[in-house]
């Protein structure tokens, strides 16, 4: 306490004697590109390799420098370094929205030819290789189905398991059942469908038909259950863990059991999180096909029963039309591809907006 | 209908660390109690024991006994939901819940244990309501969002939510240490209010709140980081602040201290 005080302060860097700094005019960003556009086509075109997308590849990299040089030049060094970042990180934002858009675009310009009421309300059946006509209604109907049944299925076991991982798990079971749902995320969809195929069209649907295996869209819902459930107990796992531990404790000192707590506190406080780990489940489920192959056998008719018969489901449909030799084919499998987007999206949607008005807003 | 509290040899522990060792006080009913003392001596360790708040955490356990009028709160058969009930509590950073509007978040209490009749409800929001000072600001947004409000006003809402479920005593940990100083006020004077119903037992770093808004004052300390704490001194606020009869107590209250 008594020593000197013998630490060398840093001196203060050198105050700058104004707070104004020189900056570049609003057009010169935009000239800039202009410059590298011109710059990139003259040197494409007059060397005579390579054709647009490279003049947009040499133009970004020219952008890149010229816009560093020019800030260097005029606003200094840290503002240059600012700059050339914004834009890298622009330029990687449109990199990776561009896959996107083309997917899309492509799914919707190739879409469009079929998207008639013909498409949606007949199925394959008699539809034989000279026929324009022919639609999914089959393969959308066997689709809600299975994906209805494994959501049915996955939700609650999935939430339950969850909740039992966070809120009442200790040691080694709880351990064993963490390490098993991260084992299962990794199973590919078609050894899901080949156990599946295995224990349920093998092994136990016999009992319910007359001692012969049986394909069903149910077989199909199984399997993609087997595929949803380490999603949505993951992502359950982490929305509960996310949920302050204060407001658990806020209901415990009101007195309120701890069951109650997780269901009504929460749960619904969790609730926004845990309903897009399901739905990304769900579009993960919706677009597998293999599983559906191998289970529901797929097939040409309307078949609304799930336990009994072949289904057929819409990833299933665009693989088979994908692969017809018939020329009206392709068409629906494009249309059958952009239907299947759609009712993800649409599913996505309506399932945000109801996760929305459960939290509050009157 | 406050209750009296008393607390013998209480020593509670997070898994082997030892955080407090053998508290002995006792709470007179329909007054306020202050616990001041150094960050990390065990204050909130020893009012969550209180309320059987601690043993929430993995690993954490207390000893010894605490009583509430005479019935031993540690006991085997005693249900700790009916213990915090009746001991409610009041936390240092409002906690409302989110997914609740303010009505509800008052009720909430009542509701989640059971009460289902809408003219008990309302009749109880209103009443803690207006006991927390709230009524007037929010009677108009019943419907809203608690978190919408200011943060003094969480608070009060916080406050409201646990007289709601009309405890015996009520607990707060450093309930002002995240306000301004209107709503510090706000809610000391509610502490006043409140005392003619309830016990309030209440953790402070400011030492003018203790002084203002206890009847008894009770200073917890520390030897050196890893001991437990201990409590050093226990007596009416008056005689702690204007004459100590520890040491310790003194060098800590003129701010003299380690
Ligand atoms: N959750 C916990 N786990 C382990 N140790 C804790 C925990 N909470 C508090 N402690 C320790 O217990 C002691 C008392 O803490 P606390 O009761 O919070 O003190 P105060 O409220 O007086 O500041 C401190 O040494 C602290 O580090
Ligand atoms: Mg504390």
């Amino acid at each position: 306490m008594s020593t000197a005080v013998t630490t060398h302060r840093p001196r203060p860097a050198a105050q700058p004697a104004t707070l104004r700094a020189k900056r570049l005019p609003w057009y010169a960003a935009p000239a800039i590109a202009l410059a590298a556009l011109v710059v990139a086509a003259a040197v494409v075109y007059g060397v005579g390799i390579g054709g647009p997308v490279l003049v947009v590849v040499l133009a970004a990299v020219l952008y890149l420098a010229g816009l560093f040089a020019a800030a260097n030049a005029v606003e200094g060094r840290r503002s240059a370094r600012n700059r050339t970042w914004s834009a890298l990180i622009h330029s990687a934002f449109v990199l990776a929205v561009l896959p996107l858009a083309s997917v899309v675009w492509t799914l919707v310009s190739n879409g469009f030819e079929r998207l008639d009421g013909n498409f949606f309300f007949t199925s394959m059946n008699n539809i034989g290789a000279r026929d324009p006509e022919g639609g999914a209604y089959h393969a959308i109907v066997g689709t809600l189905e299975q994906v209805g049944i494994a959501t049915l299925i996955t939700v609650p076991l999935g939430i339950l398991c969850a909740i039992y991982v966070v809120e009442y798990g200790r040691g080694r079971f709880a351990f064993a059942i963490r390490f098993f749902v991260d084992v299962m995320t990794g199973i590919p969809s078609i050894v899901s469908g080949l156990f599946v195929l295995a224990f349920w069209v093998l092994i136990v649907s016999p009992w319910f038909n007359d001692g012969r295996p049986s394909f069903s869209g149910f077989a199909a819902a199984l399997a993609l259950s087997v595929l949803m459930l380490p999603t949505v107990v993951r992502s359950t796992e982490e929305m509960l863990r996310l949920v302050p531990a204060p407001l658990r404790e806020g209901a415990y000192a009101l007195g309120v059991p701890k069951w109650k707590t997780i269901l009504r506190v929460v749960l619904p406080t969790a609730l926004p999180g845990i309903v897009t780990g399901v739905m990304l489940a769900i579009a993960r489920a919706a677009g597998e096909t293999a599983p559906v192959l191998l289970v529901a056998g797929g097939g040409a008719a309307i078949n609304f029963n799930p336990f009994e018969n072949n289904q057929s489901s819409l990833a299933l449909f665009v693989y088979q039309q994908a692969g017809d030799a018939s020329r009206y084919a392709p068409a629906r499998a494009w249309t059958a591809a952009l239907t299947l987007v759609a009712l993800v999206l649409i599913l996505t949607i309506a399932a945000k907006l109801l996760a929305r008005r459960n939290r509050l807003g009157r | 209908m406050a209750k009296r509290i008393e607390a013998t040899n209480v020593t509670a522990y997070y898994g082997s660390f030892k955080a407090i060792e053998n508290i002995n006080l006792t709470v007179e009913p329909k007054t306020v109690t202050a616990l001041i003392g150094p960050s990390g001596c065990g204050k909130s360790t020893f009012l969550r024991s209180i309320n059987r708040m601690h043993e929430v955490l993995p690993g954490a356990r207390v000893e010894g006994s605490l009583t509430i009028d005479d019935q031993d709160i540690y006991d085997r058969d005693v249900d700790v939901t009916a213990v915090r009930r009746m001991i409610g509590m009041v936390f240092q950073r409002p906690n409302p819940f989110p997914t609740m509007s303010i009505y509800e978040n008052v009720v909430a209490g009542l509701r989640l244990n059971g009460v289902r009749r809408k003219s008990i409800l309302d009749e109880a929001a209103e009443k803690a309501l207006r006991s927390a000072n709230l009524w007037d600001e929010v009677k108009d947004r019943l419907g809203k969002p608690g978190a919408g409000l200011s943060g003094g006003q969480q608070q009060r809402l916080c406050i409201a939510r646990t007289i709601a479920v009309e405890p015996q005593v009520v607990l707060m940990d450093e309930p002002c240490s995240a306000l301004d100083p209107i709503s510090t006020l706000a809610i000391e004077d509610l502490m006043f209010q409140l005392k003619d119903k309830f016990t309030i037992i209440i953790v402070t770093h400011n030492m003018q709140q203790a002084a203002r808004v206890s009847d008894r004052t009770a200073f917890f300390s520390i030897e050196k980081t890893g001991d437990p704490g201990r409590l050093i001194e226990y007596d009416n606020t008056q005689k702690i602040f204007s004459n100590p009869s520890q040491k310790k107590t003194e060098d800590y209250i003129t701010g003299r201290f380690g």
